[in-house]
């Protein structure tokens, strides 16, 4: 989840001091802050630059045994936080919530897809050994938003395809649907997650749906 | 093609304060704000000109920046039904529906609050569409305001397109402009704002608002309702409820549960059971509603039969259930069937 909920005014923030922030590319961002809570990959926090403007919600990107809390997202220029957010610096203060949420129920074997920065819940999960096994379709426009393809190429070997419409070298072709539409066959007994924009998850979602999954096989988080 | 959308600010949709701040900018005594007010919340002007009581020098500063902001419709279209299917014009060449549902006891409007939704729930016509963006307070009242049967409304629901709890400035501000005593002057018990269960901002509405409030419910286990809801993984449905039983409803405020009852997945003994266990101790209603074929759901809606015999068990639970009645579905005006996709594509 990257662009979160805009009605979040409620939920209960601390301050915390950034780490570090850094730009990683494709207009991609990392935040790194202190690591107050345990959480379980998959869950958010929501995120905040002043206790005055309404925090959003973002998946946790960091493993559940890391040290620091990491949080990918992307700026947006006409973004109600994003264009803050990415003009902070180390030792800023931001405002962050417990983490909540319970996209958590992940099993071996499972499908990945994610558009964007909606990888972030499937590197956490990857990073806290919850990854076995998976397979991971991953789209983004250019080369540049592949964020940590390397750690999962290095984890998931050929079982990472990451796509691309522009045609971004090493790509699939096309988008993560287009490469949905071509498959052959889908594994009809794993569990398939779905991470990102509402078109992207309703779109997929229908597909999946339409080559014999079963909807409750399919689990959705939308950058809600 | 005729321009639906002018690059003037919209003053339908502002609060006394910001009207008070528009006089100012254009230097008029303050109780110009209080006219400006009246003229767009209590009488019926199309323009800025008919402002009568303003003078023709502020009048004309004004429309140099400013318009009323109302919206006709674009289309309608009638169900046998009698129900009526409004498309008006939304910002960035977007379209939004409203849906004119008249009884003879009550006349309601079942207003849009997005552009799409990014709710993604399964079942949902206006969720296949995805999210284009936030309407305006006044693009919400503009629905009202510019319906042919905008003076016969008994009711309103904010049960069109769109998750209102998602766009909570425009929503409250569009609350209050319809019940303030400067604004509509409308009962906060005529209207009802519908949630799939956002906690934050229905925390923050039943805080500031004395309008009903409908929560979709759909399945009372967390596995099925998170099949068929993405939100189930961010608010649960327990601590959806946990909130509402924090607050008192039953007396001038009502809370109610929509359920579309679909066939051999939520319309069990077993559902039954756990909707009792999980509402007792609320003074609710349960509104069971038909599902509304949409393409590519795995879905069928409950026969008649089955629907009336789950109303029935729950009522014998103790908790009060109705069915709601289908209307406008033969025009694609029916609950969950709104959409303006295609137009917005076109």
């Amino acid at each position: 989840m990257g662009t979160g909920i805009s009605a979040v005014k409620k939920l209960e923030l601390f301050p915390e001091k950034i780490i570090d922030l850094k730009e990683i590319g494709g207009g991609g961002f990392i935040l790194r802050l202190p690591r107050r809570y345990d959480f379980e990959a998959g869950q958010v926090i929501g995120l905040s630059t002043r206790l005055s403007l309404e925090p959003r919600l973002y998946s946790i990107a960091s493993g559940e045994n890391d040290k620091e809390l990491e949080i990918l997202f992307t700026r947006k220029d006409d973004g109600q936080l994003t264009p803050a957010l990415s003009g902070l610096a180390q030792g800023d203060t931001v405002y962050s919530s417990r983490p909540f949420g319970n996209y958590t129920h992940v099993t071996p074997g499972c499908f990945w897809i994610a558009t964007g920065t909606g990888l972030a819940p499937f590197r956490s999960m990857l990073r806290s050994g919850k990854g076995k096994d998976a397979f991971f379709l991953h789209g983004a426009r250019d080369s540049a938003s592949f964020y940590f393809s390397e750690e999962f190429r290095e984890s998931l070997s050929n079982r990472y395809v990451p796509c691309s419409s522009t045609g971004a070298g090493g790509c699939f072709p096309g988008r993560v649907s287009d490469w949905l539409l071509q498959a052959d066959e889908l594994p009809l007994d794993k569990q398939f997650y779905l991470c990102g924009r509402a078109e992207m998850v309703v779109e997929v979602r229908d597909i999946l749906i339409s080559k014999g999954i079963s909807f409750k096989n399919i689990h959705a988080e939308i950058y809600f | 093609m005729p321009k639906f959308i002018s690059d003037m600010e919209a003053l339908l949709g502002k609060t006394p304060d910001e009207l008070k701040a528009i006089v100012k900018e254009l230097g008029a005594q303050p109780f110009v704000a209080n006219q400006l007010s009246d003229w767009l919340y209590k009488k019926d002007v199309q323009s800025i000109d008919e402002m009568s009581n303003l003078s023709v020098k502020f009048r004309e500063k004004l429309s140099e920046s400013y318009e009323i902001g109302l919206k006709p419709y674009l289309t309608v279209q009638e169900s046998v039904d009698g129900t009526k299917k409004y498309l008006f014009p939304a910002a960035n060449g977007k379209f939004i529906e409203a849906a004119y549902i008249p009884e003879k006891e009550r006349k309601t409007l079942c207003v849009s609050t997005q552009v799409g939704c990014k709710m993604g729930c399964l079942f949902c016509m206006t969720g296949k569409q995805g999210f284009q963006g936030n309407l305006t307070a006044g693009e919400i009242i503009n629905q009202i305001k510019s319906l042919p049967e905008g003076r016969e409304l008994s009711n309103i629901v904010y049960m069109g397109m769109g998750e209102p709890f998602d766009n909570m400035p425009n929503v409250m501000r569009s609350l209050e402009i319809l019940t303030a005593e400067w604004g509509y002057g409308w009962s906060p018990k005529r209207i009802t704002v519908s949630t799939i269960g956002i906690i934050p901002g229905m925390k923050e509405f039943l805080e500031r608002s004395d309008a009903h409030l409908a929560v979709s419910l759909h399945s009372p286990f967390d596995e099925e309702r998170r099949q068929l809801m993405p939100i189930q993984h961010i608010y649960p449905l327990k601590e959806v409820l946990d909130e509402i039983r924090s607050w008192d409803f039953g007396r001038q405020r009502r809370v109610s549960f929509e359920y579309i009852v679909f066939k051999d997945l939520n319309d069990t003994p077993a559902h039954v059971k756990e909707l009792s266990r999980i509402l007792n101790g609320i003074k609710c209603r349960i509104n069971l509603i038909r599902f509304h074929a949409i393409p590519g759901a795995p879905f069928q809606s409950s026969d008649e039969q089955r629907i009336e015999a789950f109303k029935d068990e729950l009522n014998k639970k103790g908790i009060l259930t109705t069915i709601r009645k289908s209307r406008g579905e033969d025009i694609y005006a029916a609950c969950g069937l709104l959409s303006t996709k295609i137009l917005g594509n076109s």
